[in-house]
């Protein structure tokens, strides 16, 4: 097909749906449809996962984003009752600023970055790291310790959130 | 079996994504979609740690990968409790409005 291997067709397709699908949900007006593109971005970016050989990323990625993250987000925005109406807007020189300085900073990256490296993706052979397997053994015994960590860290934003969220928060009784 | 892919081509998509992000915090005013913005970056930059480990066949950048996931879990989880409790006080949460600390 044009000379183009399957990969590169579908790493194409799935970067251009990637980029379509941010660009929609950072200009949508209404916070609901940005929170559905935000989930078919993050499914496109599954998919480079799968294309990458990490396939246990893949499936945390749906899981945990658009499974777990972006339900909570539409509960907020569902209790918040937003919609794209009352969707305060800045002003129009703001708009076009932000997109002057994140052109400027596209073409400073891409520049810098151009000539990092020439290497091709290594693929097939032994790169079978991406699986539940080989993650587990070097999480469990390389990474233990930060593991332990973040389980921590994940127990502190629970209490965090839940006394945050707290409809009387009074600190000071005794 | 499968013909590589430049790494360029990684690192393009990934600076494209994360400069989508940039743009839509600095010009957007809801701050759930200033967060959701922020989640985009962060996917970005996994997107790039996920490549560079294929590249180098290294399991340790999906290791980390996996931890910024738990980490972005994290921040999601307590800023989206300080959100609710902003428009709770504020009945907005239009982040020019909340610019001053006081009053």
């Amino acid at each position: 097909m044009l000379g183009y291997t399957i990969t590169q067709w579908l790493f194409g397709t799935l970067s251009l749906m990637a980029i379509m699908f941010a660009l929609m949900m950072v200009f949508t007006r209404s916070p609901v449809n940005s929170a559905l593109y935000l989930i078919m971005t993050f499914f496109c970016i599954s998919g480079h996962y799968l294309l990458l050989n990490a396939q246990f990323l893949a499936i945390v990625q749906i899981v945990v984003y658009a499974g777990a993250i972006m339900v909570l987000f539409l509960y907020i925005i569902m209790l918040m009752n937003l919609n794209a109406d009352e969707e305060p807007r800045k002003h129009v020189v703001t708009r076009a600023i932000a997109g002057l300085i994140g052109g400027m900073l596209l073409f400073v990256m891409v520049g810098a970055l151009k000539g990092a490296e020439q290497l091709q993706i290594v693929q097939g052979g032994s790169s079978q790291i991406g699986l539940v397997k080989n993650l587990g053994k070097v999480l469990f015994s390389e990474f233990l310790f930060p593991f332990e960590i973040a389980s921590i860290l994940l127990l502190a934003a629970l209490v965090g959130a839940i006394m945050i969220g707290k409809r009387d928060t009074n600190i000071n009784v005794k | 079996m499968l013909n590589g892919i430049p790494i360029n081509f990684y690192i393009m998509l990934s600076a494209v994504l994360f400069i989508i992000g940039v743009v839509g915090v600095m010009a957007r005013r809801n701050a759930i979609i200033i967060f959701m913005c922020i989640e985009l970056m962060l996917n970005a930059v996994n997107l790039m740690l996920v490549a560079f480990s294929t590249l180098h066949n290294d399991a340790n950048g999906q290791v980390f990968v996996f931890f910024i996931m738990a980490v972005a879990a994290a921040e999601v989880a307590v800023g989206l409790a300080i959100l609710s409790m902003v428009y709770r006080n504020f009945k907005s949460i239009d982040i020019d409005l909340l610019s001053r600390l006081k009053n």
